[in-house]
């Protein structure tokens, strides 16, 4: 494990995902070179991967486009062997993923505030628990709203982490109006001269309009005291939920204004391919990875350490 | 994205009208459009196969009904194998056994089980007028044990304390000395959610199962998940040999897939499906539904059957035959198509028949057809001579408000209904090869015919 106090650099991080990844059955191109060792690339080398985008959740349109790029190399010859196909594959995901790899800049505002939004269950508090560990060993101070006043014991949930990373909670009783416990907290946050304000949200199904009409109320009294706020607006995905995702995305998005995304829960077998359908749908930047229940388990997104963690062979080091 | 399956279908479909008998080469389109539909709707991939396979094997040589169109005939394939594989309706829990009857969840994080535990509860205290209570060993999620006892206050179900640093089996025999005591019908037990590669936390779950011997071993799986909930359900199905699959957050617009993944590799029957957060959203499961939203239908079925049931078929068949020997469709036809609809209940019935996203849709579209609005239309082609309703363009304005009087209407309302009708008539010549009534489904998911359209 990696010590807390140190957040570890993206590639180590990446190569433990990688790990954690590995523990899983078959990865894309696992197994391909030992099934058809030295095969010529044909059509049916080609349907195989298909099936294997589309079992790590990539989606049927984000295969289609890898997929009709590859086929293409492969009529003009370009493409000898399986070794030539991955190393394809490999710069056709890149450049799918490299341009939403941006890192999250705080700065500029004070208190800079994220807002933390997405569906129920997705990880949303355990999230803003590891963020708050990260933003603390970075030296800034941190302030936690609790927004999600309607899930049984959410509070207490968020206090727990506020305790762990010892930072201040902001939070009213249950059932209290989410857009007046996360003003509070502005207002609380300016007062104390905090660096960073990070506001939980109860979960919400993107279906519900009345719930995203609340989340876009959190939104406008937070601009009342800062019109720049909230200068992040972060979505939670669940990793191992599967196209849904997209309606996910494109609903908060639409709604919201989403300006970050972070990608949960990929330390299970999933692959977390619904990753790259996102990414060639928005252009929202992906700005960290979860992979874990603890502070430790989180990381920045790294296109080129995705990519290799979902293709390198299991055992194959770094 | 609901509709996708509809749609990819009614394109594959059009190739396969006017034939008697489905053969392999016109159904292999179709089959690989249902192929990608069911992985967009995170079908795993080896079930989808197993699946394409079965449809195709029972449709190949398929007679078609006299009734139906081979799109409709496959359609109906398809949703039957589907519902069959999808299992029986549920009969909630087995509660035959010794009180108290012991109810353990397990699944991965975040996927609802103890929102279903307090769910689980209440339908239980409500529907089955039982004693229950509940018990966390979830000893790792902050708060987790307060969030169970929140929902068992809610709930009025009785609530057997533990705290985080206790080993979840032996809050689980303290919680089932309880309810032996306090003489409980049924022992609710929570865990914490786990990934089934973790090996440490399987062990720890299967452990308690082997100590507690629940009754009912219930998987709690989100309706949202992807490709990798068949891995899950099978790991925790050898861990636990499971008894039943709750189906959580259906109330969103995933079309479930995994339900149908989770049900092929483990076999366990899908108990109750979850429907929002309170603790009444809870359902019993019933295979129809889920069937028709994997596929992004609805009761797209039951309304083709209803549509058969109480369209005049001899009027139907002339109208098809009409169409197909390339006669026109005129103002009479229209009105005997819009007597069906109103026989049918009007587009409300119709609507309601619609999964949920579809409502939204076409009850947009369809605005204009209230039953009043048909009966005024009815009303002016009844105004009509035999002859304008057989050649609109020879109604002139003098005929115009001679109906308009007649039908009691505005004259404005005369040229809509005859624009409307002039634009479905080009739209009919078009489609004539479709067969009425998959036309009429097609309008009611979104694109409504010319002339139902506002
Ligand atoms: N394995 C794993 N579990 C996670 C991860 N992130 C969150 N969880 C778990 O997912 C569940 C739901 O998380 P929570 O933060 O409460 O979700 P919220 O409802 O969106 O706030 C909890 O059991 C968390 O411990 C992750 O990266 N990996
Ligand atoms: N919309 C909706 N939300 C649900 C449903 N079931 C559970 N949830 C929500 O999903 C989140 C995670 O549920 P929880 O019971 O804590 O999951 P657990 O980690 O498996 O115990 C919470 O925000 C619940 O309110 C459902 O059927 N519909
Ligand atoms: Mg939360
Ligand atoms: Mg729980």
């Amino acid at each position: 494990m990696t010590n807390p106090a140190s957040p570890p650099a993206a590639r180590g991080f990446f190569k433990r995902l990688g790990e954690r990844l590995s523990t899983g059955s078959s990865r894309i191109a696992e197994g391909l070179k030992s099934i058809l060792p030295g095969r010529k690339i044909d059509a049916e080398v080609l349907e195989e991967l298909e099936e294997r985008l589309i079992g790590a959740d990539v989606g049927v349109e984000a295969t289609a486009r890898i997929l009709e790029d590859l086929g293409r190399r492969v009529a003009r010859k370009e493409l000898g062997d399986v070794d030539a196909l991955v190393g394809a594959l490999r710069r056709a995901m890149l450049e799918i993923l490299a341009p939403v790899e941006k890192r999250l800049q705080i700065g500029g505002a004070k208190p800079y505030v994220i807002l933390v939004v997405g569906i129920n269950g997705a990880g949303k508090t355990t999230t803003i628990g590891k963020l708050a560990n990260r933003l603390r060993t970075e030296g800034r101070s941190v302030m936690l709203a609790s927004g999600d006043t309607f899930r049984a014991a959410a509070r207490e949930q968020l206090a727990v982490w506020a305790e762990r990373n010892g930072v201040p909670l902001i939070a009213q009783q249950a059932g209290a109006e989410p857009a007046a416990v996360i003003y509070d907290a502005l207002q609380a946050a300016r007062a104390r001269e905090i660096d960073v304000l990070i506001a939980d949200t109860a979960g919400r199904l993107h279906t519900q309009s009345h719930l995203m009409e609340e989340l876009k109320k959190v939104k406008r009294v937070l601009s009342r005291i800062d019109p720049g706020a909230p200068h992040e607006v972060l979505l939670v995905l669940d990793g191992t939920i599967g196209q849904n995702a997209l309606a996910q995305t494109a609903e908060f998005d639409r709604n919201l204004g989403v300006t970050g995304l972070v990608i949960t829960k990929l330390d299970g077998t999933a692959k977390g391919g619904v990753v790259l359908a996102i990414a060639q749908r928005f252009k929202i930047p992906i700005r960290f990875v979860g992979v874990g229940e603890s502070l430790e388990d989180f990381g920045e997104f790294d296109a080129a350490g995705f990519v290799d963690a979902l293709l390198r062979p299991a055992g194959e080091s770094a | 994205m609901f509709d996708q399956l509809t749609e990819r279908l009614s394109t594959a479909l059009r190739n396969l009208s006017g034939r008697g008998r489905l053969t392999d080469e016109n159904v292999a389109d179709t089959v690989r459009q249902v192929r990608l539909a069911l992985l967009e709707a995170d079908v795993a991939l080896p079930v989808v196969k197993t699946f394409t396979d079965a449809v195709r094997e029972r449709a190949v040589g398929a007679e078609v009904a006299k009734s139906l169109t081979p799109g409709q005939a496959f359609i109906k394939i398809v949703h039957d194998e589907l519902t069959r594989l999808m299992g029986e309706p549920s009969t909630g829990l087995d509660l035959r056994a010794q009180r108290p009857v012991v109810v353990m969840l397990a699944g991965l994080q975040g996927a609802g089980k103890t929102t279903s535990a307090g769910k689980l509860a209440r339908w239980l205290i409500e529907k089955e007028r039982k004693k229950v209570l509940l018990v966390s060993t979830d000893v790792y999620r902050p708060a987790a044990i307060l969030q169970l006892q929140t929902l068992a206050a809610q709930v009025g179900a009785g609530f057997a304390e533990s705290t985080a640093d206790e080993a979840p089996i032996a809050i689980a025999r303290r919680a089932l000395d309880e309810a032996t005591r306090s003489a409980y019908d049924v022992l609710l037990i929570d865990t914490a959610g786990r990934l089934h590669v973790d090996a440490e936390m399987m062990a720890e779950v299967r452990d308690l199962e082997a100590a507690i011997h629940p009754h009912e071993r219930l998987f709690v799986v989100d309706s949202m998940a992807g490709q990798d909930a068949v891995n899950a359900a099978r790991a925790f199905n050898e861990a636990l040999s499971l008894t039943g699959v709750i189906l959580t957050k259906t109330d969103g617009d995933a079309r479930g897939g995994a339900a149908l993944s989770v049900r092929q590799v483990t076999g366990k029957p899908i108990r109750f499906i979850g429907t929002g957060e309170k603790t009444d959203a809870l359902e019993p499961f019933q295979p129809e539904r889920i069937a028709s939203r994997i596929l992004g239908m609805g009761d797209v079925l039951s309304l083709v059957e209803q549509v058969h049931e109480q369209v005049d078929r001899e009027k139907a068949e002339k109208l098809a035959k009409k169409l197909h020997t390339g006669k026109s469709f005129d103002l009479g036809d229209l009105r005997d198509q819009l007597s069906q609809l109103q026989r049918m209940g009007g587009m409300a019935a119709v609507l309601e028949k619609l999964p949920a996203q579809l409502q939204a849709n076409a009850a947009k579209a369809a605005g204009a057809v209230d039953p009043k609005a048909l009966k005024r239309q009815i009303g002016i082609i009844d105004s009509m001579t035999p002859r304008e309703r057989r050649r609109p363009d020879s109604i002139d304005g003098s005929r115009k408000r001679r109906i308009a009087n007649g039908a009691g209407v505005a004259l404005p309302e005369v040229n809509r209904l005859l624009k409307q009708f002039d634009q479905m008539h080009k739209t009919m010549k078009k489609l004539a090869k479709g067969g009425m009534l998959r036309n009429m489904m097609r309008g009611m998911a979104g694109r409504l015919p010319p002339g139902f359209g506002p």
